[in-house]
């Protein structure tokens, strides 16, 4: 049968779904709804009985103490009056968590499983009251409650719908009836045919990499090798995707890999760079380890999913942060969830796979106040932001892993791509049956098995802006949806095969599906064998080549001793959690894929993996000037203050916050909020792994992309050194902080598309030189990273780039958390203390975008006057000197005083000559100057002595004292009293501006 | 007289609160902590039987899909331990009937009165008479909260405490009951044993954020009249340690966490009376 069961909460109760989804089109589409109620749609395709259908609906879907059920229109049954109802539900073939929940449930309670022509679907019913237009129902469905690219819609009139007596059924099934045909592409054909191929298939292979494909082909061993598998000198579309997909600017990072001329044009020189990536990411890492000798605590870097150091003598920690742009640009709940979740299956995957600790994210979108018309296509920065916003809650606080460190960062450059980064953290013993944790490697003759969820058209192409319209039974195929309970039984179940070592090795499937998770573990062994026909599928019709490049979530794939197959399938079994055997690792150094027994694939692992030639490519540099910002003649301090910690890049973030569960696992020290009413922005995340311990993890991050207008050299040194100082800020320990380098890029090719391609490869040559250099300065070691180069906007002439962006990420090591430090002043009489010079360094700051210019003085970090501080402080914080500790970043000095005292709502008097500085001769710019390395300290008072004595010659400044009065006052360079504000106001303006 | 107190901590299917809760349940006094899979009671590897205290961990069972607990619930009155035809609610029925304890911290809550563990009024606790459902503020918020013990109230866990502060991570904590009569008799019956109050009045209050999801009376969680059964949506767990305290830096703390004297409470009364 095809049936509906409706279910809504009792109209007694509110609907607080209903009510925000009121509010949102109220306040974002200015239009007048008076309320919305909410009615959850199950519709139902399965072989039961009336009764079975009527139990389903009393039982599993729904509370009866809350809710009404109803097998008819619900919204009747209630004799609700009110004026639209749209209906959303979601395109077939895109994941539908509840659906699946749903049929489970049904499953149970049947005793059997459903069939494959059986499913639940799930639809939501807005009942919306208010004199509204047909077209402003629509306006409201497109814009407010479905997102057309994943989801369906109906609108119907209260008229019409009594008139019809609701809604009929419908299914969101994929309805398919291709048969499995593997194509074969001839290209021995012009390089226009070559690249129209490339093109029409949305493979990106360059003209030369098609070239090369076809000179691989035409040799006469190949030829032999391929035609005693049937295979002609054609290339099938298996070994096609598979290449484009290998080959990928996102798999293969061809820029930082690629050869370099860099001409820096100011200077007048010439250099070349022969892989970005080898010269200022690994070759540093090497140093710095070189260095550490016996010391050495980096166990696996750059090799693996995720970086892997040692935390103790029993355990490992393990930090990956990747981005999810173009996915979260084109439905941002989707791709920002399938974000979160997929970075968990890297530290999952490393290794022989990691215990997941924490996450952390980063955010970069354009003002959510976005007032300008929206380019096609594109959805509006606050939809985006909501959108990101929760799917990141969903994927985090659905899988047990807390969200402990993040950020937001406005730009309206991000309107055509918000940046979403997503870190997660994990933990692993040592040693595991005997062996190296950190360490994996399959075998000739391992079992080729995949866990998880099943293989449907999710994402293949996905990170392609798709120009195809989709019909009403093709499968959304651009955005993959995450299912974080799905992923939580795998990990339960794959954890426990780890400890009872059922496995030799595991990868996770992100890019590429099976193609680049098989491929990469067969470089162990030196080829493998695989039967894509063997796959589970979520629904039939996919082609053999869409089976091996689908990226469905929720997949590893491990290599199985065949010894141990039997256990490993049992355990899956009794834990519920799919897996199948796909086929088998050899070193016959041969990509082999077979589709029914026949070889659908087949070419040498090294033509795949290793023969690519590399790119060539050249980068221009020259300084750019800005016009300097028109700084107020006497500016009123009090009023800019409060101006800079209302603006989006300093504002509370704690509508974000809350929204997160930061503490789940028991573990967490220092939150991201804090103070006395937990409300104060931490500088970054202490957590304690281990219960038997108080040892601890540092988290933080830095980034600045609004400095790489001026130099994305000092962004670079700017993030790393925000990141390090963050860390210093709580208690974090140089002596162990590793860093993770996550590079975001508008494309840097030069070509029609981009004629500042140049420039923007120099911007990124400069970016990995500060990179190598402050990486070295400081003995923080890059031990992972990723980058995201294309990330710009196109459509209709318009082309929209972001600003160049590096998440520099931080993972050091507390000794004992008792002694970690907070950034809320804390008692009356403390001392107040600037630590650091600051300098005339206003460009691209907070201060100056708010007086209109750039400026050119861009902060610059210098490592011979931080590290020292850097060191001494860690001492002082170890000693238990330091009452509380706040780094400077947006907004510099002033507003680091300002969040220390209202977060302990506690006042201070300061005299601003005190504070080291150079050559600076406004209160305004010594206040907002963006300079690094600095902080603010408090002190005890009878402690002020010995932390002067630890701190001597760092560059310290005695401020003034904190006071019980809530008012933050300075004396001015001048000598007279500058700046007096209430601490109510300040906290008030840093609080409304995003009090979402 | 328990001489060995054994504590059973359920996990499995979105579960995520495992591992602080046995650790609670260690800090309390237990002698043996476990912590099974559904799969492993269902497969017979563990049976409630042999446990004296059974723990519901807070998470996101099924993910919260069809509503928090809801197809957990489902899945104990239906799933069947392999081989036989006993059903874990049957374990789970002999377990409450041999006078045993069982705590449910938030996802847990859930699933008790979704189950219908909870409030049991006379002995019955397969027919659900309350529930937990959206907060008012329509999001899940992770938020500190001071509550109240109501000394009258014949719980186990919370005998001879007055005020707590634990943190709250839910998006579904708002008691409802099915009628008035349901709730007058929860309160006369006091087995609202904790509530939210305002930190300056002591009192209880519906107040946001005080009281962050709207409950009536600021009830944040109740026992069954036995007071052996109980469930809450504030997390104890979460504050084993002084460190885990959002203000312990700035204030004088001791260094047990609150959390752990609710289960001292329970591994006392188990050592006691079982």
């Amino acid at each position: 049968m095809l049936a509906r069961i409706q279910v809504g909460l009792k109209p007694a109760f509110r609907d607080s779904f209903g009510e925000t989804t009121a509010s949102r089109i109220k306040n974002d589409l200015g239009l007048p709804v008076d309320s919305v109620r909410t009615i959850k749609v199950f519709t139902v395709e399965a072989d039961i009985t009336d009764d079975q259908l009527l139990a389903a609906a009393q039982g599993p879907y729904c509370d009866p103490v809350t809710q009404d059920y109803s097998l008819g229109p619900l919204a009747l049954d209630w004799h609700y009056d009110f004026d639209w109802l749209i209906e959303v539900g979601f395109r077939p073939g895109v994941t539908d968590n509840e659906g699946r929940t749903a049929a489970q449930a049904l499953e149970l309670m049947l005793g059997r499983k459903l069939a494959s022509h059986e499913a639940v679907y799930t639809s939501t019913q807005f009942l919306m009251c208010g004199s509204l237009s047909q077209e402003e129902a629509e306006t409201i469905a497109k814009k407010a409650l479905a997102n057309e690219l994943i989801q369906r819609f109906t609108i119907i009139s209260h008229a019409d719908f009594v008139k019809e007596g609701g809604l009929k059924p419908y299914a969101a099934k994929v309805v398919s009836e291709t048969k499995a045909v593997v194509d074969e592409v001839d290209l021995d054909v012009s390089d226009e045919e070559l690249l129209r191929i490339s093109r029409d298939g949305v493979l990106a292979l360059t003209l030369d990499e098609m070239t090369f494909i076809r000179s691989y082909l035409a040799q006469p061993e190949v030829v032999e090798q391929r035609r005693a598998h049937n295979l002609s000198t054609k290339v099938t579309d298996v070994e096609l995707e598979a290449l484009a997909q290998t080959w990928s600017e996102h798999c293969k990072h061809k820029i930082f890999s690629g050869n370099i001329e860099y001409h820096d044009l100011d200077a007048g020189t010439v250099e070349k760079v022969e892989s970005l990536f080898d010269s200022y990411i690994r070759t540093p890492t090497a140093e710095i380890r070189k260095r550490m000798g016996d010391k050495d605590w980096c166990l696996s870097v750059f090799k693996d999913n995720a970086g892997v150091i040692s935390f103790d003598n029993e355990w490992n920690v393990v930090f990956k942060v990747e981005t999810h742009n173009s996915p979260s640009a084109l439905d941002p709940y989707g791709g920002a969830l399938t974000g979160i979740v997929g970075v968990n299956r890297d530290p999952f995957g490393t290794g022989m796979g990691a215990k997941l600790l924490c996450n952390t994210n980063m955010f970069c979108f354009a003002t959510p106040f976005y007032d300008k018309e929206i380019p096609a296509r594109l959805l509006h920065p606050k939809r985006i932001q909501e959108g990101v916003r929760e799917g990141v809650e969903h994927g985090g606080n659905k899988s047990g892993i807390p969200t402990v460190n993040g950020s937001l960062y406005f730009d309206d450059r991000f309107a055509g791509k918000p940046l979403v980064f997503c870190g997660t953290v994990g933990i692993m013993p040592k040693e595991i049956n005997g062996k190296p944790s950190h360490e994996k490697m399959a075998l000739p003759g391992d079992l080729i098995v995949m866990t998880g969820g099943r293989i449907g058209k999710d994402g293949i192409h996905g990170a392609t802006f798709s120009s195809e319209e989709l019909n009403e039974n093709s499968p959304a195929t651009a955005v993959q949806i995450g299912d974080p309970i799905t992923q939580k039984k795998m990990f339960d179940c794959l954890i426990k095969a780890r400890d009872m070592g059922l496995y030799r090795c595991i990868t996770d499937n992100g890019a590429g599906g099976l193609s680049s998770s098989v491929g990469e573990m067969a470089e162990f062994t030196g080829g493998f064998e695989l039967h894509l026909d063997r796959a589970p599928l979520k629904y039939a019709g996919l082609q053999p080549w869409e089976i091996f490049l689908s990226e469905a979530q929720e997949r590893m794939t491990l290599a199985v001793p065949p010894e141990k197959i039997d256990g490993f399938m049992a355990l899956c079994r009794k834990m519920d959690v799919e897996a199948t055997l796909l086929g088998t690792f050899t070193d016959s150094g041969k990509f082999h894929c077979l589709y029914d027994g026949k070889t659908v694939a087949f070419m040498d692992m090294d033509f795949v993996y290793k023969a690519l030639p590399p790119m060539e490519m050249v980068a221009k540099w020259q300084q750019k000037s800005f016009a300097e910002p028109q700084l107020p003649a006497v500016p009123d301090l009090a009023d800019e203050l409060k101006k800079l910690l209302a603006s989006l890049n300093i504002c509370s973030k704690e509508y974000v916050v809350r929204q997160y569960d930061h503490e789940v696992q028991g573990i967490s020290v220092v939150k991201p909020l804090t103070g006395v009413a937990n409300d104060g922005p931490s500088d970054a995340a202490v957590v304690r792994p281990l219960f038997d311990s108080f040892a601890g993890l540092v988290i933080s991050h830095g980034v600045c992309p609004r400095y790489s207008d001026i130099d994305t050299y000092h962004m670079t040194a700017c993030a790393i050194d925000e990141a390090v100082r963050n860390a210093i800020s709580v208690g974090g320990s140089l002596e162990r902080m590793a860093g993770l380098d996550n590079f975001c890029w508008c494309d840097p090719i030069q070509s029609d598309k981009t004629p500042d391609g140049h420039y923007k490869l120099a911007q990124l040559v400069r970016a990995n030189r500060a990179l190598a250099h402050y990486a070295k300065a400081y003995g923080v070691p890059p031990i992972s990273g990723k980058d995201s180069m294309k990330n710009d906007y196109m459509m209709e002439g318009t082309k929209i780039s972001i600003p160049p962006t590096l998440l520099f990420s931080v993972m050091a090591k507390i000794d004992d958390v008792r002694k970690a430090v907070t950034m809320d002043a804390k008692r009356a009489g403390d001392v107040v203390y600037v630590l650091g010079t600051t300098y005339a360094e206003l460009g691209a700051s907070e201060y100056a975008v708010l007086h209109g210019g750039l400026g050119n003085a861009v902060p610059k970090v210098r490592e011979a006057d931080s590290l020292p501080r850097y060191r001494a402080l860690e001492q002082a914080i170890k000693a238990g000197l330091v009452a509380s500790c706040h780094d400077c970043s947006d907004g510099g000095l002033g507003v680091a005083l300002a969040e220390t005292a209202f977060s302990g709502n506690l006042g201070m008097d300061l005299d601003l000559r005190q504070a080291p500085r150079h050559d600076i001769h406004r209160d305004d710019v010594l206040l907002f100057s963006e300079s690094q390395s600095r902080f603010v300290v408090t002190v005890p008072a009878d402690k002020a002595a010995a932390f002067e004595a630890v701190m001597a010659d760092t560059g310290l400044g005695r401020l003034g004292t904190v006071t019980a009065e809530t008012i933050l006052q300075a004396t001015g360079l001048g000598g007279a009293p500058v700046l007096r504000a209430d601490l109510a106001e300040l906290k008030q303006a840093w609080q409304a501006t995003l009090a979402f | 007289m328990a001489n060995k107190v054994k504590a059973i901590v359920i996990t499995g299917y979105g579960t995520n609160c495992e591992n602080e809760m046995a650790q609670a349940c260690r800090l309390g006094g237990a002698d043996q902590v476990d912590i099974a899979h559904v799969s492993e009671l269902l497969h017979g590897e563990y049976r409630l039987d042999d446990y004296h205290f059974l723990n519901l961990p807070g998470g996101f069972l099924d993910g919260d899909d069809l509503g928090a607990g809801q197809a957990g619930a489902h899945r104990f009155r239906h799933a069947a331990i392999v081989g036989s035809d006993e059903k874990l609610q049957d374990q789970l029925l002999r377990f409450i009937n041999d006078g045993k304890l069982i705590l449910g911290v938030c996802n847990g809550f859930q699933l008790m009165v979704k189950m219908g563990l909870l409030p049991g009024f006379d002995r019955c606790y397969t027919d659900r008479q309350v529930s937990l459902t959206y907060n008012d503020s329509g999001r899940f918020e992770d938020r500190w909260v001071n509550l109240a013990v109501d000394s009258a109230s014949p719980c186990v866990f919370t005998k001879g405490l007055t005020h707590l502060y634990y943190p709250i991570r839910h998006g579904e904590g708002k008691f409802v009951a099915r009628d008035d009569a349901t709730m007058q008799q929860v309160l006369a019956n006091r087995l609202v044993a904790l509530r939210y109050i305002d930190p300056a009045t002591l009192e209880p209050t519906t107040e946001y954020p005080y009281n962050p999801n709207g409950s009536p009376d600021g009830i944040a969680g109740i026992c069954d009249p036995s007071g052996r059964l109980f469930g809450l949506m504030p997390h104890p767990e979460a504050f084993l340690h002084r460190v885990n305290h959002p203000r312990w830096t700035r204030e004088e703390l001791p260094d047990e966490g609150q959390g752990v004297a609710l289960f001292r409470n329970a591994v006392d009364f188990i050592r006691t009376n079982l």
